[in-house]
């Protein structure tokens, strides 16, 4: 592990994105070991997931999408969000000079393991403003049931 | 392009207080003959959420994400700690602010800086 804090350029950054990042390497580093299909953090879509009594919701901030073109897959308990983001930059177009290139571009894949327990056949999507909700309903098992006496 | 001391200070007086933290959003900026386009990846910010205020040379991009999220939801990984994203850009003189443009579709922020005319390129006729 390294803290990078101090060997980055500030004049670039945000102060409070390091700070941030600082705190997530120490929260790592103490905070005990990851599962072994632990998510690593990072990359394109940067994602979000939480939990309900009843589901598992999962966020990714994937803006400027055309939402046919996302695809989202469950398999094994695992699902994939996947698809690919064009570059907004002119190409091949000479006098055009480029100051700034952050965004991300090119294919992505990211997989998210899920907890036991899930119901496959009841997942849900959707896409606004840029932040793809995935909506995983936990099966209804562990839910009380009322048995009737025949 | 980053935030001068004294743009820091004149926005720390107004409403974005220092312990407000932000994330940085990425850009793509490029520049051709007739200006400067912005692209910023704002996701969650809806249009009403966005706020860009140019104000003399300084041009403040800051925008609030929001998420409809269950009241009982317990967060177990999380990328995205901050509902809110803030950037500054110093901008040149050649740039027409009165002519600026803005457009947001799904989360990114397109930016139009046209160059005021007497900066576009003009072809100069040799004669004789």
């Amino acid at each position: 592990m390294s803290f990078s804090l101090f060997s980055r350029d500030m004049s670039s950054r945000d102060m409070f994105s390091d700070l941030e990042r600082l705190r997530r390497e120490l929260q790592q580093t103490f905070g005990g070991g990851p599962s072994i299909r632990g998510l690593a953090r990072g990359g394109f879509p940067a994602l979000n997931i939480g939990s309900t009594p009843q589901a598992i919701e999962i966020f990714a901030y994937a803006p400027g999408l055309d939402p046919a073109s996302i695809e989202v897959n469950l398999e094994r308990g695992t699902l994939t969000v996947a698809g690919e983001r064009v570059s907004a930059l002119p190409e091949g177009d000479e006098k055009a000079v480029v100051h700034i290139n952050e965004r991300f571009a090119g294919r992505f894949r990211r997989a998210v393991s899920l907890p036991d327990g899930i119901d496959p056949e009841a997942v849900s999507a959707d896409y606004r403003e840029g932040v793809l909700h995935v909506s995983v309903k936990r099966l209804a098992e562990a839910q009380p049931r009322r048995i009737a006496v025949q | 392009m980053n935030d001068t001391t004294a743009v820091a200070t004149k926005t720390a007086s107004a409403a974005p207080t220092p312990a407000e933290s932000a994330l940085l959003p990425p850009v793509d900026v490029f520049e051709d003959a007739t200006g400067i386009t912005l692209y910023a990846d704002l996701p969650g910010v809806p249009k009403d959420k966005l706020h860009l205020e140019i104000d003399a040379d300084t041009l403040t991009i800051e925008g609030e994400a929001q998420l409809d999220l269950p009241g009982d939801l317990e967060a177990s990984h999380a990328e995205i700690t901050v509902p809110r994203y803030r950037r500054v850009f110093t901008l040149s003189r050649e740039l027409d602010t009165e002519k600026v443009s803005a457009e947001m579709h799904q989360g990114v922020l397109k930016l139009r800086l046209p160059k005021a005319a007497h900066a576009q390129p003009r072809k100069i006729e040799v004669r004789g």
